[in-house]
């Protein structure tokens, strides 16, 4: 096998975007392998046949049930090593970017992270990485084998191509150290609070609200434009808005038409959730924040003078 | 409880890579990364609760690197070890692991705490590298982080909502930038920093010369063109320039 793809999977569902690495992984023409990591995951394999890989690897064990990185960089290094397998994929996750990271260590060997595509350049494997805010793409290689890389999430969409993988059992031996880290309560999925992924227009506040009692201002002007409120992972993790309106990596994916960040900084992580929003608007009191880069329309401005002007010229409009 | 804390030095304003070396251009002013300001108000934190330790600053950088090191004293850390040798310029995440995990060895702390990325990188990989090095558990994107009986416990958020995770020590904690508001350095902090312990290591010192990259950068190319768009400064009428701007594209 020339390429690898760890599949990861939530519940008992293969993860979008790492069907989308395996395919894009299978278009490059190689052989290409999965592995799936984790307890009664042997279901999982017969799915990504369909989405391009020929041989499925399984590793399937109670002491790898947590979503936790270590005990699945000893399943890979082991594996890696073993087959001498050149490339190893990765689709970018909290989970994903730890494994590649340790296995990176592990291996000693190189990994590229953010990439939003891989090409073959005179026989090369050649990434595509958006550097220094998305204001530079620049082309990455590796200098040695195995090459390891970590895809932006959303780079790729899967595409079914209706195979079927072989399917092969791994053996679980892990390392003391990778024990260690224990989970005592896994994340359930909350059923509560608005669904912010069907809005056309969503107003976003971050940090630069100052407070949770500032979001006021943020939900006024989503009123008044008939819209849903959005949150950055800053607030949330403080308690100030709940984790269901969160946007980006480790939120929801949005497209809105609209897009009104207030007091937002623009991280990269909070940009993959919306960078395809029809019309983004950015009200940011730094001059030099990173939202302005890719904002259709940026105010340079305090939040706390232009949002509450704004609703009240959107409420006179409408009526 | 002894506690190192990883931070780097981030050139300080606009950033660019330099065309010909490929590598970021570091010639600037630096500043300490904000996102390991966190790391360092956490390590303070912790070690306040736990009513007493040390706290050491472990980075890998240029020799001027020091000044954001500073900083962190300023806060209370109480001394830094450098990690400085032309060996290293450029050093990819294979090769800044290793050299720090030999750094980190020496100093045997019972927590390794990191930022959140560096905001030069955006890698936000670093930690699980060096915990791989040192053989100890990792656990990242740490929201909060409590101490006792000597076990950690982590509150983290994901993909799917937020996990809590429980490891021995010694661990490796990466924090998030929401973990906690890091400290001014008081005046006091700020004089006092300039007598604490700053010590500037080789690659030779800690037995780990011929640092080898596994990556390389080919070429830089320009982002692919984007929309129009503009940018005004609020004089008191940015609140209209944005109701006329969407009422040209019929969004109100
Ligand atoms: C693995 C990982 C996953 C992540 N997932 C997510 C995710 O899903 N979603 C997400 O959002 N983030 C995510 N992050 C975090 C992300 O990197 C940023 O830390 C976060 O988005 C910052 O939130 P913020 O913009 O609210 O805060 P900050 O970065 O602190 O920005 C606040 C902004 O407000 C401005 N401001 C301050 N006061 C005012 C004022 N009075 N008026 C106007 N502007 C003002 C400031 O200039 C600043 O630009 C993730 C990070 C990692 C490492
Ligand atoms: N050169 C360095 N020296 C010390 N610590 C570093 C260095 N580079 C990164 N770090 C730490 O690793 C974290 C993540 O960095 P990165 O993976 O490069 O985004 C940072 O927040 C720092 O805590």
């Amino acid at each position: 096998m020339s390429t690898l793809v760890f599949l990861e999977h939530h519940g008992d569902e293969l993860l979008k975007s790492s069907l989308g690495v395996l395919s894009k992984a299978a278009s490059l023409g190689d052989d290409v392998a999965g592995v799936v990591i984790g307890l009664n995951v042997r279901g999982l394999a017969d799915e990504a046949g369909k989405y391009g890989a020929a041989k499925v690897y399984v590793a399937d064990d109670a002491q790898l049930e947590a979503p936790l990185p270590q005990p699945r960089v000893d399943v890979l290094a082991q594996l890696v090593r073993d087959q001498s397998i050149p490339t190893v994929l990765f689709a970018n996750s909290v989970l994903s970017a730890d494994v590649a990271a340790g296995l990176a260590a592990r291996l000693d060997a190189g990994l590229n992270w953010d990439l939003v595509d891989i090409v073959q350049e005179d026989g090369k494997l050649v990434g595509k990485r958006p550097a220094l805010q998305d204001t530079v793409y620049v082309d990455v290689g590796w200098t040695s084998e195995p090459r390891l890389a970590l895809f932006r999430s959303g780079s790729f969409d899967p595409s079914e191509t209706g195979g079927s993988a072989e399917v092969e059992d791994l053996q679980v031996s892990l390392e003391a150290f990778s024990t260690g880290a224990r989970m005592v309560d896994q994340a359930h999925e909350e059923s509560s609070g608005p669904s912010i992924e069907d809005a056309e227009v969503i107003v976003a506040g971050g940090r630069g609200l100052g407070g949770p009692e500032n979001f006021t201002l943020v939900e006024e002007l989503a009123k008044a434009l008939g819209g849903a409120v959005g949150a950055t992972r800053a607030v949330v993790d403080a308690g100030w808005y709940p984790y269901s309106t969160q946007v980006g990596q480790t939120g929801k994916t949005v497209a809105p038409k609209l897009y009104i960040a207030c007091g937002i900084s623009g991280a990269i992580q909070h940009k993959v959730g919306m960078q395809s929003s029809g019309v983004i608007v950015a009200i940011n009191k730094d001059p030099n924040a990173p939202i302005f880069e890719f904002a259709d329309l940026g105010v340079v401005g305090d939040v706390h003078n232009v949002v509450p002007k704004l609703t009240e010229l959107v409420k006179a409009r409408k009526s | 409880m002894k506690i190192a804390v990883c931070v780097k030095q981030v050139p300080e304003g606009s950033r660019r890579i330099d065309p010909e070396t490929k590598r970021l251009d570091r010639s600037g002013e630096g500043t300490l990364n904000p996102f390991d300001a966190n790391a360092v108000e956490e390590a303070l934190r912790l070690k306040d609760a736990g009513g007493e330790g040390e706290v050491v600053l472990v980075s890998m950088g240029p020799p001027k690197a020091q000044d954001a090191l500073r900083k962190a004293l300023a806060m209370g850390a109480d001394r830094a070890v450098l990690v400085s040798d032309d060996g290293a310029a450029g050093a990819d995440l294979v090769a800044t692991s290793s050299a720090l995990a030999k750094a980190l060895e020496r100093e045997g702390a019972d927590l390794i705490l990191f930022g959140q990325q560096a905001n030069d990188s955006d890698g936000a990989v670093l930690w699980a590298a060096v915990a791989d090095r040192l053989r100890l558990p990792v656990v990242s994107q740490a929201a909060e982080v409590t101490h006792a009986d000597g076990k950690l416990t982590v509150k983290r958020q994901t993909e799917f909502g937020y996990d809590v995770i429980e490891a021995p020590t010694p661990a490796v904690i990466a924090v998030s930038d929401a973990i906690n508001e890091p400290r001014y350095p008081s005046l006091k902090g700020i004089m006092g920093a300039k007598s604490k312990p700053q010590e500037t290591v080789s690659l030779a010192d800690l037995g780990a010369d011929g640092l080898e990259s596994r990556t390389e950068i080919y070429a830089l190319n320009d982002p692919p063109a984007r929309g129009d768009s503009m940018k005004v400064e609020d004089d008191g009428n940015a609140a209209q320039a944005v109701v006329d701007f969407l009422a040209e594209k019929r969004l109100v």
